[in-house]
């Protein structure tokens, strides 16, 4: 069987399991439909309740 | 061995109008030019960008920099891609110096623009100064222990060592109490689903306990715990005998307590019961009478505990349509103070049973409902008067609260509680699955009030996680921690042992007598041990002494 992992989605939902399933040592190809990975959260400023700067 | 001629490059980044809205960048690269050792400078529109990486690059390789400056913005979040870039171009990561110029100066001192660029050249000069003392270092590797030690063995317990153990990786599962299942054992039915409690947790410590990956131990107590990531050593008891085990990974999920409203509402566990002792009425299907009044928010929301419960209103909405359902005739009410019905089901379920006739009435918490022999009064704030409601049982709706061995258990794993001692994440955001103490990851309960399915939700994280270290077999740590620049110095007083928040020093009795040794994987460089050792005997990589006096007199240099 491939090891390999396709993540459909360059959000923080697809980053973030994209990282930690690539940090297991699989190897993942994570396509996005935009020019730029980042989806919603790039666009967003400081986000509650710690107000990170959300880039 | 023979010293090697300094070549520093320094880079200075305008970070768009960042920096260059502020500060002359131009005139600092140019002035960066004439500091000691320096002998390449440039400027970039951003460092960070392809083009700026590409321009380190260039410059390690044609003008042979062996220590690069980057004047930009903060280390927190580019020191680690500027390293990588230098590694990128055959360079020691570690002969990197940033120098921050952005957060630390152009943003705030926005108006000032001369004392700015006064400012800007000195910690220029200082980065400098210190990156001609840097000395390579060598990322250290320590072997991981492919065993996972998950602590409870309630839903999130269970969840998360059958999902480890699924992966292939040995699971030691403990639970204090004599059988498996934590509290779902004692619930009646789950909502939104409607299935059996009891069906669904027997159907998962079956799981577990025939899992040839998992060792369950029940009765289980942990004595003591040693060690860090990759390599913790365990003795626990269980069941009159006591074993060591070293594991790689730790799953706190220890559940949490039902609040005992004692003294409040006439609560008496007969008639006036909670909603944890209606589930085992309701479990056996005798209610008693038509009239039944619920409470939410008993001892939650106030100043002794000022945290929302979130998972009562949806237990109290469930049990009022179960009640419904046995007995159509019923009067339930429930006595609100905000309802917490979050999620499509949730709301459903809300919805579903103001249609079955179930009244909801909102209460002030500065005039709470008063329950009485038969009755209970209640002001209605919209009707502006008293309500009274005939009971014939009243339902408290009482929080989660921490279980009682938080404490030993935080103590225990040198991991932290928040104020109503749940055990608290590595970052709300970031970080929701780890505690901070790397190694040990949380889910269930255990970490605030959850239901069953955020529980295994939150389970199959952490299991998710703890797979990290496990798969790898080995961790990476990074070389800037503690590390003795002259161990004859040291008298073994223990000041740092006792000062460490990380536990990654110890004192060993040695052939040279009383030395700290320092346990590497467990340090993060914070540094208190080095500033702490009056014998110097202490240091940290890439801050060492000499390095900072190099950069206080680099400033003194003006």
């Amino acid at each position: 069987m491939s090891k390999d992992i396709l993540v459909i989605g360059g959000g923080i939902a697809g980053m973030q399991a994209s990282l930690d399933l690539a940090d297991m040592g699989l190897q993942v190809h994570m396509v996005e439909k935009l020019p730029c990975i980042g989806g919603k959260m790039a666009q967003l400023d400081k986000t509650f309740p710690t107000n990170d700067c959300a880039m | 061995m023979e010293k090697e001629e300094l070549r520093i490059g320094v880079f200075v980044c305008k970070c768009g109008s960042n920096i260059a809205g502020y500060l002359d960048v131009e005139a600092l690269d140019e002035y960066a030019s004439a500091l000691p050792n320096v002998v390449f400078t440039q400027w970039n529109l951003y460092t960070c960008s392809d083009v700026g990486l590409d321009e380190i690059k260039k410059g390690i390789k044609e003008q042979n920099l062996n220590r690069v400056v980057v004047a930009s913005c903060s280390p927190r979040t580019h020191e680690p891609l500027f390293r990588s870039i230098c590694a990128e171009a055959e360079l020691n990561p570690y002969l990197f110096e940033m120098v921050n110029i952005r957060d630390q100066c152009s943003w705030v001192h926005m108006n000032e623009r001369e004392p700015a660029m006064a400012k800007a050249r000195d910690l220029i000069r200082m980065g400098v100064a210190k990156a001609a003392l840097l000395e390579p270092q060598e990322i250290i590797t320590s072997e991981v222990e492919v065993r996972a030690l998950v602590i409870g063995g309630g839903i999130a317990g269970l969840t998360a060592a059958t999902s480890l153990a699924n992966r292939g990786f040995p699971v030691i599962l403990l639970e204090k109490e004599k059988e498996l299942g934590g509290m779902l054992r004692s619930l009646n039915r789950l909502a939104p689903m409607d299935v059996d409690a009891s069906e669904v947790i027997s159907k998962k410590i079956k799981e577990a306990e025939d899992h040839p990956n998992i060792d369950v131990y029940t009765g289980a107590a942990i004595d003591k715990v040693e060690g860090f990531i990759g390599k913790f050593d365990v003795t626990f008891s269980a069941n009159g005998t006591t074993k060591d085990v070293r594991l790689g990974v730790v799953i706190i999920a220890t559940g949490a307590g039902n609040l005992v409203p004692e003294g409040m509402y006439q609560y008496d566990g007969q008639k006036v019961i909670t909603q944890w002792e209606l589930e085992e009425k309701l479990k056996i299907g005798k209610i008693d009478g038509n009239n039944v009044v619920m409470i939410q928010c008993v001892g939650a929301r106030s100043a002794e505990r000022q945290y929302c419960s979130r998972i009562c209103c949806a237990v109290a909405i469930k049990n009022a349509i179960l009640i419904k359902q046995m007995n159509p005739a019923a009067k339930v009410y429930i006595l609100y103070r905000d309802i917490m019905a979050y999620g499509v089901e949730n709301e459903e379920e809300l919805r579903k049973a103001k249609q079955l006739g179930v009244r909801f009435v909102k209460y002030d918490p500065e005039r709470p409902p008063v329950v009485e022999e038969d009755k209970v009064t209640v002001f209605h704030h919209l009707m502006g008067k008293e309500l009274e409601l005939p009971q014939d049982m009243v339902v408290l709706s009482t929080p989660l609260i921490a279980s009682e061995d938080a404490v030993k258990i935080a103590n225990l794993f040198r991991v932290t509680l928040d104020e109503n001692k749940f055990f608290l994440e590595a970052h709300v955001k970031l970080r929701p699955l780890d505690c901070a103490t790397d190694g040990i990851f949380l889910c269930g309960s255990a970490h605030y009030p959850k239901d069953v399915r955020e529980s295994i939700l939150q389970a199959l994280g952490a299991a998710s996680r703890a797979s990290i270290p496990l798969a790898q077999g080995e961790i990476k740590i990074e070389p800037i921690i503690s590390t003795f620049v002259d161990r004859d110095a040291c008298r073994g007083c223990g000041l740092c042992v006792a000062l460490c928040p990380y536990g990654a020093l110890e004192i060993e009795e040695t052939d040279e007598g009383r030395k700290a040794n320092i346990i590497t994987v467990a340090c993060k460089g914070c540094g208190v041990c080095a500033a702490t050792c009056f014998r110097h005997a202490l240091g940290i990589n890439s801050f060492t002494d000499e390095q900072i006096q190099a950069q206080i007199h680099g400033f003194l240099a003006a």
